[in-house]
């Protein structure tokens, strides 16, 4: 059942992609119109989709880091340690 | 626990522990699970019964062994809760000595939980690593053992840091080795070793190259055991004895940016899970550091959790291992049609790392950030929230794409031997599964254990801000996932870290025994030799031609006739039964004849 289902989902992969845009769309738009702000911890939060932002922000930064982290030399061959 | 009568739930590991071998082979998975079972029955049972007991006097000193109050419980909870799942995993594991080391491990780890002095601590806290490496060794590939090696060399140093600061400790406080708060207002050179032995356990850079190390080398189901007791040990004694000391605010942080960093480099699923707990406990120890109640709720809660969701997290990677024989992401990919409930297993791990509503991360991650906004900690908590997209990069994400999803691999013989694994590893899967979305959805459970109840009480991690801010972090991480997957495909090298230190030092130390120790050894040998000894073998031989030739030779010549007589004899005596009896024979045949005939 869950094989079938992957498999089906697999199939829809243009349909999934649609629908992951969608819900970023709708949480922006949530985090915009709907939700309050009164539990924010700083005021940079009352920017309509703050997290949003954040989120792709963070993300990025972190794999640039761990790819500068990579030129500089840290990944080795597997065998690096039994030469 | 009956009345005043305190069993330690140590005690019974160990003594299940020693007992094992004795056990017949048709009552051993019974007795396998009766005795985790009766531990996590003792902790239980303590509940509310806070107090002192065990109190062992050695040497005019009062040893503490069961300080039970609610810091100590909710983690013996845990603990003892982790054996029993732990050893349910490993049932189909047929040789004593590893179930042996996993109880005697989790022992160490319940014996520092309840201890009351640092004394007792310090035994407990040996023991923990002293069994603990056995769950390395067993796997018994020449990695593994010298994988051990380091381990148990590393932390021996921290034990050894460990115990200066307690002596040191005992002296400045004039023989008061009670374990608390050891004072963060005014810490002395014995706080800071203490805390760089307690940090060390707790994989703080840079003395954390040991858990990827081992963790990524250990057995299938010891790493489930590696991956819950020591890290969160450390966060235990941290909490009792740190709470308030800002300098962990910043070694948390650096841990949590570290591990991510990290994990997002690495090919091996538990190499990966292993950089993942160090960026995990880097939450707890900053959280440690703030030392407020709501940050210590959230320390408890968030260690709670994550053995919970980390030990399945391995579980579900211990399978694909055991199953395939390997954890290389890029040897592995679109196992969902072989190994279809691992995958549901795990993904729940994946969800409740990532911090997924309805899911144990998010109801339990949320106190620490509320603490770190509440003390103005503002870019520190920033800084942890980027550190929880990434694991939702890391863990949510790449791990489950490339086992599971992914590109799959029919020819490889990996993908030939992928199936679900035994029924005792799902079963214990499934448990973690379940309490996992129970910690989710069910907050009292876990809230009514933590150290401070009440404010736990009034904390609500589901409100609509905190969901909405979950969700677009999440969201949008996977979008960055999505447009940045050639970036984040695994690729078959690894990454060199602290541990090249020592592993370089090894080496040197080695090439410096080998070649300029051993050479001058060879040259004062080969000097000794053309110096001393052929000139005095020289001076003896001389000697010898001189006695035979000239002192034997000139005065009577004893020596050479003795000689002589000795080799005719010797011919005679040669030891052989047959020509012994032919020669006795042929003297008494001779004698007769003369006597006869004379």
């Amino acid at each position: 059942m869950i094989v079938n289902l992957i498999d089906s989902l697999r199939n829809r992969l243009g349909l999934i992609k649609l629908a992951g845009f969608a819900i970023i769309i709708l949480l922006v738009a949530n985090d915009w119109l709907l939700v309050s702000k009164e539990h924010a911890h700083t005021s940079m939060e009352q920017i309509p989709g703050f997290w949003s932002i954040f989120g792709i922000a963070a993300s990025v930064v972190l794999i640039i880091a761990s790819k500068c982290l990579e030129s500089l030399g840290i990944a080795k061959r597997e065998d690096y340690y039994d030469k | 626990m009956i009345n005043n009568l305190w069993i330690h739930p140590a005690l019974i590991l160990i003594f299940g522990a020693i007992l094992m071998p004795l056990v017949p082979k048709a009552l051993k998975k019974t007795y396998l699970l009766i005795v985790p079972f009766l531990t996590f029955a003792a902790v239980f049972s303590m509940q509310g019964l806070n107090g002192t007991y065990g109190i062992v006097s050695f040497l005019d000193t009062p040893l503490i062994f069961g300080r039970v109050d609610s810091l100590s419980m909710v983690f013996a909870y845990i603990m003892s809760l982790m054996c029993v799942i732990g050893t349910i995993y490993g049932l189909n594991v047929e040789e004593d000595c590893q179930h042996m080391a996993a109880w005697l491990y989790a022992a160490g780890s319940l014996g520092v939980i309840f201890c009351g002095d640092y004394l007792v601590l310090f035994i407990f806290w040996e023991l923990m690593a002293f069994a603990s490496v056995f769950l390395v060794w067993f796997r018994r590939t020449p990695q593994a053992l010298a994988s051990g090696y380091r381990y148990l060399i590393v932390h021996t140093a921290g034990g050894m840091a460990l115990l200066a600061g307690l002596v040191l400790r005992y002296q400045a406080t004039g023989g008061d080795l009670s374990f608390g708060p050891v004072g963060v207002d005014a810490p002395s050179i014995s706080t800071y070793l203490i805390m760089i032995g307690f940090l060390l356990n707790a994989a703080a850079p840079p003395l954390h190259a040991w858990l990827p190390d081992a963790y990524s080398e250990a057995t299938f189901n010891g790493a489930v055991f590696l991956c819950a007791f020591t890290t969160k040990t450390a966060v235990y004694v941290l909490a009792r004895g740190f709470a308030g000391m800002e300098i962990l605010i910043p070694i948390g942080v650096c841990m949590a940016l570290y591990g991510i960093v990290y994990a997002l480099l690495q090919n091996d699923a538990r190499k990966l899970l292993a950089y993942d707990i160090i960026a995990k406990v880097g939450f707890m120890v900053a959280a440690v550091g703030i030392g407020s109640e709501l940050a210590i709720n959230g320390v408890c809660a968030l260690a709670f959790a994550h053995i919970l969701y980390k030990s399945l997290l391995f579980m579900g990677c211990g399978s694909v291992l055991h199953m395939t024989g390997t954890c290389q992401l890029t040897e592995l990919g679109g196992l969902y049609k072989k190994m279809p409930k691992t995958l549901i297993f795990t993904l729940v791990g994946c969800l409740s790392i990532s911090a997924f509503p309805f899911f144990s991360g998010f109801t339990t991650k949320a106190m620490i950030m509320s603490a770190m906004f509440e003390e103005h900690k503002t870019v520190y908590a920033f800084l942890l929230m980027a550190a929880s997209a990434g694991t939702f990069l890391v863990a949510g994400l790449k791990l489950p794409y490339y086992i599971w999803f992914g590109k799959e691999q029919p020819g490889t013989e990996a993908n030939r031997k992928a199936a679900d694994p035994p029924l005792n590893m799902q079963i214990a899967m499934a448990i973690g599964a379940f309490l996992s979305i129970l910690l989710g959805c069910y907050t009292p459970w876990l809230y009514k254990m933590l150290p401070f109840p009440a404010l736990a009480a009034q904390y609500h991690a589901y409100s609509a801000y905190h969901i909405s801010e979950t969700l677009q972090v999440l969201a949008c991480t996977g979008l960055v996932f999505y447009l940045f997957s050639k970036m984040l495909a695994p690729s078959p090298c690894l990454t060199i870290d602290m541990d090249w230190f020592y592993r370089i030092i090894g080496r040197s130390i080695l090439w410096f025994a080998k070649k300029p120790v051993q050479t001058l050894d060879n040259n004062v040998g080969e000097g000794y030799r053309t110096v001393g000894l052929i000139p005095l073998m020289a001076t003896a031989r001389f000697s010898s031609w001189f006695d035979w030739n000239i002192i034997d030779g000139v005065v009577d010549g004893l020596a050479r006739t003795v000689r002589g007589t000795g080799d005719l004899v010797r011919n005679f005596q040669s030891g052989r039964l047959q020509s012994n009896i032919f020669l006795s024979v042929a003297v008494v045949a001779v004698l007769i004849t003369i006597f006869v005939f004379a």
